[in-house]
């Protein structure tokens, strides 16, 4: 437990020098991976169980168990990570428990629990060898492991808060020279240079002054903010307090999705430790300056996500963008200068504020510094967060990290920026990932969720689905927007449903420049991309729906029909018993039919069939 | 999980008024700006927003009942009608799509003949989507009481809700 007000720079640091003289390096630690992801494997039943076991062996004062935030190998969870040596243990179970005590104990490896690099089938020990881990530059995640975040204490034993201080030695202006400098930009997307966004809050007239860190993380298939708020909520806190001390603003707002309720309370607990500590409120660290900051849970409105709207949001009124004749920067929340940055953007700058500049731009590229994390999901092996440094190409995130496509299929496509962003096929897999690159292909890098698709894939009905997700979520406030990507997917939908012709895929071209043309925010400029992109390097795909009404990915229902194969049918009856139209007769032991008729195409024969008997068509 | 209190007429408004009174309570500075935080508050505890809770929250912070029922409409997240004891959320982000979320959620609106966003007539169930969750890496997902079933199929999906409604406190 943190007790008591740091005064000032030289209490920190004795309360450091306290907690990491208090601390065995040599103690064997088990860290678990809580984050979302590995709590859904029952990560919280294995942290429970560790410690009994531990307990029953007497041995509890000697192993500390830690619940931390997300490790990113997400695919092998639960997770465990063994220090000192930084074993790593995959996929345990409650009843791998005692095993994995037992062994601890004894100073000796888990072997059945150890990694297996399934193309080598090299056995992994620690993350510096797993395929998953090898490529990675984990600048913002790799403190996780080392952390509860729960506990101020274990981030400042890290040396953190380090940044605050060094910061206030420097001043605000070179604060502000050095973010500058180190070449950050916006990591919410947009890519904006972050130093550029402070440097115009700091030099605008006003007394009181905002600070906002966007953690409304709202594209599907995304959730590196989710994570760096969930595993190390004190380094985006340290981030804003950096900010707001750089910009001269006094009051912060933390805009968090509702549907994250782990990261709201760790944001929270991580804001009311630092305010018992002194390192919120008035006169922090003995410095003069003086900041509070709030956490505001958002709706469930994507639309929040665009500045503006989170504006009106955080005033408590609907979250509707507004025409930005004058920037936020000048007036922002409330008619104040106010500056809003994305959760990863804040927190890369402690680490800049205490190695510098130059450090930070040797790292990433020219025109995009620094590492990004990337949310790697879908039709691939490896899913997880991985972080690399910016440029890094496609192929060596997907293939590389990812391990590919599983299951012997194709790879299709990697869908990038979320419904802002595109899809991109195999020939595009050597660009690297910055900012600018893949917006030339039609597509974005985003905030950095990247889904594989595969074979199995339909690019028709993916881009539909983006347009569905959009037009649910358009705010109304342009007719263009709000009735334009409805239409859009009535004609997506004409396509997925065979009436599609190639009026329609004119329509929908001519459609999407409309809409990308005349409506006011990102939601409806960009919101089209998915689409466009789509037609663009998928053409044949959209033909073979169009010309031959067929879906080469067996996805379209009113395009398929499904068959069971006589030759691998067992007559099982498992297929039988899972369809809910009663569609497929047979005896025991003889080769099933499915009546077409009565068939809804729902596709549980195909899931619940051991012998790959069902046949889409 | 499940609140009969709700359901007991005459008695239930009485309670919901008083349980509403203690979470404005907790908002003493009566700022405009706290009013999707209050909504929330509101709607953990009486989980949804009665037209009665609306009007007090409007009246607390001094804002027109029109505008606080923009503000409830215009989000996803609230909900002015009662729901079920039980509440079966499928996940429809992009991960979880590619994976066939939209089967999963065809086939749970068959088994319980409702719509997403409806809950059953006798209040046991809800159904409903949600945008994403960031549990993506375990697509498709679908959320069943406020816990995570990592890659879901149709089937068991079926067998799970079914669990769900007909008994308590399993799995």
């Amino acid at each position: 437990m943190t007790e008591g007000r740091l005064s000032d720079a030289a209490a920190l640091a004795r309360r450091r020098e306290a907690l990491v003289a208090a601390r065995d390096p040599e103690r064997t630690v088990i860290a678990v991976c809580a984050g979302t992801g590995c709590r859904a494997q029952g990560a919280l039943q294995v942290v429970e169980a560790l410690r009994a076991e531990l307990g029953a062996q007497g041995a509890a004062g000697r192993v500390e168990v830690r619940a931390t935030g997300c490790l990113g190998f997400c695919q092998a969870g639960p997770l465990l990570c063994l220090q000192p040596g930084g074993t790593v243990l995959r996929s345990v179970a409650v009843d791998d428990v005692p095993k994995v005590v037992a062994s601890t104990l004894a100073g000796e490896v888990a072997v059945h629990l150890l990694y297996t690099d399934a193309e080598s089938g090299e056995i992994c020990r620690t993350a510096a060898d797993i395929p998953f881990y090898r490529a990675q530059q984990r600048l913002l995640l790799g403190a996780s492991a080392l952390l509860d975040p729960t506990s101020l204490d274990d981030y400042l034993a890290l040396g953190g808060y380090a940044a605050l201080v060094r910061a206030f030695e420097l001043g605000p202006e070179a604060v502000l020279e050095e973010v500058g400098r180190s070449g950050l930009r916006g990591r919410g997307g947009a890519g904006f240079p972050t130093g550029r966004k402070w440097e115009a809050v700091r030099r605008a007239q006003g007394e009181l002054k905002y600070v906002v860190c966007n953690a409304d993380e709202g594209d599907p298939g995304a959730f590196m903010d989710d994570a760096l708020l969930e595993g190390n909520p004190h380094s985006v806190l340290e981030g804003m307090l950096i900010g707001a001390y750089a910009m001269g603003a006094r009051e912060g707002h933390v805009y968090v999705r509702q549907e994250y309720p782990v990261a709201v309370a760790r944001i929270t607990l991580a804001i009311r430790q630092a305010r018992e500590a002194g390192l919120l409120g008035a006169d922090i660290l003995g410095s003069g300056f003086a900041f509070e900051l709030r956490v505001s849970r958002g709706g469930g409105a994507f639309v929040c996500g665009e500045a503006s709207a989170m504006m009106a949001s955080l005033e408590g009124r609907r979250g509707v963008p507004r025409r930005r004749l004058i920037h936020l920067s000048e007036r922002g929340l409330w008619g104040r200068p106010t500056d809003l940055n994305n959760v990863e953007t804040w927190a890369n700058v402690p680490q800049i504020v205490l190695r510098g500049a130059d450090w930070y731009r040797a790292i990433g590229t020219a025109g995009s510094t620094g590492t990004k994390i990337f949310s790697l999901v879908g039709k691939v092996t490896n899913t997880g967060l991985v972080e690399v440094p910016m440029g890094t190409t496609l192929r060596e995130i997907v293939f590389g990290a990812g391990g590919g496509v599983p299951g012997g299929k194709r790879f299709k496509a990697v869908q990038t920026g979320g419904p802002s962003g595109g899809c991109l096929p195999a020939a595009k897999l050597d660009l690297p990932v910055d900012f600018d690159t893949l917006v030339a292909e039609g597509s974005m890098m985003g905030s950095g969720g990247m889904i594989v698709m595969d074979e199995d894939t339909c690019m028709v009905d993916v881009a539909a689905y983006f347009l569905r997700f959009l037009a649910a979520e358009s705010c109304g406030t342009c007719t263009s927007c709000r009735e334009g990507l409805d239409v859009l997917h009535g004609l997506l939908t004409d396509i997925t449903e065979a009436r599609g012709t190639r009026e329609t895929l004119a329509l929908i071209e001519q459609l999407a420049d409309t809409v990308a043309a005349t409506s006011l925010c990102a939601l409806g400029t960009s919101g089209v991309n998915p689409v466009l992109s789509t037609l663009r390097h998928f053409k044949d795909e959209y033909l073979a729906h169009v010309d031959e009404k067929r879906c080469p990915a067996g996805v379209c229902k009113a395009l398929i029909a499904f068959s069971i194969l006589e030759g691998r049918c067992t007559g099982c009856r498992a297929c039988a018993l899972s369809c809910p139209a009663d569609a497929i007769s047979g005896e025991r032991r003889a080769v099933h039919a499915i009546d077409p008729g009565l068939c809804i195409k729902c596709g549980n024969c195909r899931d619940v069939c051991r012998f790959d008997a069902v046949l889409v068509s | 999980m499940d609140d009969p209190e709700r359901q007991a007429p005459g008695g239930a408004e009485t309670s919901d008024a008083s349980r509403a009174a203690a979470v404005l309570a907790r908002y003493p500075r009566r700022e405009p700006g706290e009013l999707v935080n209050i909504l929330h508050d509101l709607q953990a505890e009486l989980r949804y927003l009665p037209e009665s809770v609306l009007q007090e929250a409007a009246a607390h912070l001094g804002l027109s009942p029109s505008q606080v029922y923009g503000v409830v409409t215009f989000y996803h997240g609230f909900h002015t009608e009662p729901r079920g004891a039980h509440t079966c959320t499928v996940c429809m982000g992009t991960a979880c799509h590619v994976h066939g979320a939209h089967r999963l959620l065809e086939q749970v609106e068959r088994d319980v003949g409702l719509k997403a966003g409806e809950t059953t007539a006798d209040l046991v169930l809800t159904v409903e989507e949600v945008g994403c969750v960031g549990a993506c890496a375990l697509g498709p997902l679908v959320i069943l009481d406020g816990e995570y079933h990592g890659h879901m199929t149709g089937d068991r999906l079926s067998r799970l809700v079914k669990r769900m409604t007909a008994a308590e406190g399993e799995e």
